[in-house]
């Protein structure tokens, strides 16, 4: 059954379609290549019994000609989504066998058109962290090895085992979360494509909140093609978040193959930072002359806040999880640390269920927002995002898209960079202005390092842009032909 | 920006979570580090630049004051780790 995992979810459509194979099938294929992959820890709950009976309502749906857009696809979901009647934990102790007893907007919507879920993927603890190291499971495990290299490396983080599932064949795709990266860094890390829409496009509720100003929903693919798909079924105005914007959602398939003749790409000179490795140096400028072969016009632009955005989006976001993460108080749900003390019971609760990571950015977050600080710190880094949005509405009024690399090197081994916060913070020194900014981006891959391993490319359009943004990527994606796999993992 | 144990023990209290005395240090010199690489954003100039509220320009929506959801007790109750009928149950607050 090894070649229906092989296919890409557009391709799979095409056959449920033509009656080639049925759902059923297709989900038998990637509950067993889930077991195959099962050292890669990149699940957290895996719900085959569930994913039967989805894929069995799936083929009865399509004999009546009832199909929807998904329908039969089988997909896995970030354990940051709350499923109804599916233990849903953020990858962290805190959470114990919470079961939702409602359904995200945006899970609802890929199940209304007929996805079958697979089951739940492990991230770094409340997406915080960019190797899915800091999980209560464990790390997940990138199916890549670096050449002549038996260590493990992280998938990236923190939507670490979507990632790996989807590159690793078990999944048709995933959804993630980004905050600061945390789609398009994995992505780069696994060599799929992945895609964080403009703040707005998608749903939050019903996702667990990490920092609300900044996260999104978004997928993780293996093709440009499949993550404009997917996307088309998560987006939508949803009266349950009031950040969610009402605008139309466009035919995202229909307008990928226009080309990019005409197209002005951005290329910022504030990217190209010290020490940047220089086989990612030399694969930006391959990128831009792939665009630039296919009749897009190459700018260079200046964003001259870049270097500003990582150091505020580590006040930014630490400021808004201290808040949103104080619900986790061992009341309402999840863990309890039983004291007859109301105050010491919180303070055991968290001190337990919290991991390493998301204690030190709560803290991080208690202090910037901390009397006589306030200004100093959390104020200042607001003032910065202005800054930084203003950087791209500057540069989005002479050019449509823009051009970076996703990460600043291919992926380390697990363990690595544990110790030191900050050189974990630099993983998203390429994909946090964007968050900061709002603005829709995507990471493709483009190419090998030295070592074998995936390189990504990254683009990043105007706000509610998504349709130029994947046109683009789709030219690039054809121009790259990546087509290297991972050598473990696979089924 | 250098903290200190004392500072680590008065976050962590804003913060409820139980640190034990003997991690204050590290976590000190750690929380520290962070800081002084935020100091950065010192060298920029923001003096008459509006700090940012909300990322995509967009009128918050109003919707009519009625109920749209609710009745639903048991399911806000289910996930808790100790109830009592339809209630929350604490420690002692009240002598």
């Amino acid at each position: 059954m090894g070649g229906l995992t092989e296919l890409t979810l557009s391709e799979a459509r095409a056959k449920l379609e033509q009656g080639e194979m049925s759902a059923v099938e297709l989900t038998e294929a990637h509950i067993a290549a889930l077991e195959a992959v099962r050292p890669l820890n990149a699940m957290i709950t895996e719900t085959p019994e569930r994913a039967l009976r989805m894929a069995r309502e799936s083929d009865e749906r399509r004999a009546k000609g009832q199909a929807g857009a998904l329908d039969g696809l089988p997909i896995a979901i970030k354990d940051l989504y709350c499923t109804k009647g599916v233990r849903t934990t953020a990858a962290s102790n805190i959470l114990g066998n919470f079961t939702p007893t409602y359904e995200s907007t945006v899970t609802s919507k890929l199940w209304d058109a007929g996805a079958v879920m697979l089951g739940k993927t492990n991230m770094d603890e409340f997406a915080m962290g960019s190797s899915n190291m800091f999980s209560a499971i464990g790390p997940a495990i990138n199916p890549w090895r670096r050449d002549n290299d038996k260590r493990d490396l992280v998938p990236g983080g923190s939507s670490g085992g979507s990632a790996a599932v989807v590159a690793a064949r078990a999944a048709l795709a995933a959804t993630g979360t980004d905050t600061g990266g945390s789609i398009r860094q994995p992505a780069a890390f696994t060599g799929i494509v992945g895609l964080k829409p403009t703040y707005g496009r998608c749903s939050r509720w019903g996702i667990i909140a990490f920092a609300s100003s900044l996260d999104q929903a978004g997928p993780l693919c293996r093709s440009v093609e499949d993550a404009a798909i997917m996307l088309g079924v998560m987006a939508g105005y949803d009266a349950k978040d009031s950040t969610s914007v009402d605008v139309p959602v466009p035919d995202y398939v229909a307008g990928l193959r226009g080309g990019v003749k005409g197209l002005r790409v951005g290329i910022p000179a504030e990217y190209r930072v010290d020490d940047m490795p220089e086989e990612i140096d030399a694969l930006w400028r391959r990128g831009a002359d792939w665009l630039a072969a296919q009749g897009a016009e190459l700018v260079d632009i200046s964003l001259p806040h870049t270097a500003y955005a990582l150091p505020a989006y580590y006040i930014v976001a630490p400021a808004e999880a201290s808040s949103n993460l104080a619900r986790y108080d061992g009341i309402k749900f999840g863990l309890r640390s039983p004291s007859d003390d109301l105050a010491e019971m919180y303070e055991r609760t968290r001190a337990e269920g919290f991991g390493a990571e998301v204690q030190r950015r709560i803290l991080i977050g208690a202090y910037v927002l901390s009397a006589g600080y306030y200004d100093a710190y959390y104020l200042k880094a607001q003032k910065i995002r202005t800054l930084i949005a203003r950087d791209f509405s500057a540069a989005f009024a002479d050019v449509d898209v823009v051009l970076t690399p996703t990460a600043p090197s291919d992926a380390f081994a697990v363990g690595d960079k544990a110790d030191d916060p900050i050189a974990m913070y630099l993983n998203d020194v390429f994909t946090v202005p964007a968050s900061l900014a709002g603005l829709p981006a995507i990471s493709l891959p483009a190419g090998l390092s030295g070592g074998g391993l995936p390189l990504g490319l990254h683009l990043i359009a105007k706000p509610f842009d998504e349709a130029t943004l994947l046109r683009a990527a789709a030219a690039l994606e054809e121009a790259a032909g990546f087509d290297a796999r991972p050598p473990g993992g696979g089924s | 920006m250098s903290i200190d144990k004392a500072t680590v023990a008065k976050i962590a209290r804003l913060a409820r979570i139980h640190i034990a005395e003997e991690k204050q240090a590290a976590l000190a010199s750690e929380l520290s580090n962070i800081l002084g690489w935020v100091e950065q954003l010192g060298e920029v100039n923001t003096d008459d630049v509006a700090p940012m509220t909300s990322v995509v320009e967009v009128r918050l929506p109003e919707r009519e004051d009625v109920i749209t959801d609710g009745d639903c007790r048991d399911d806000i109750l289910a996930n808790a780790p100790d109830t009592d009928g339809s209630f929350f149950v604490v420690p002692k607050v009240v002598e």
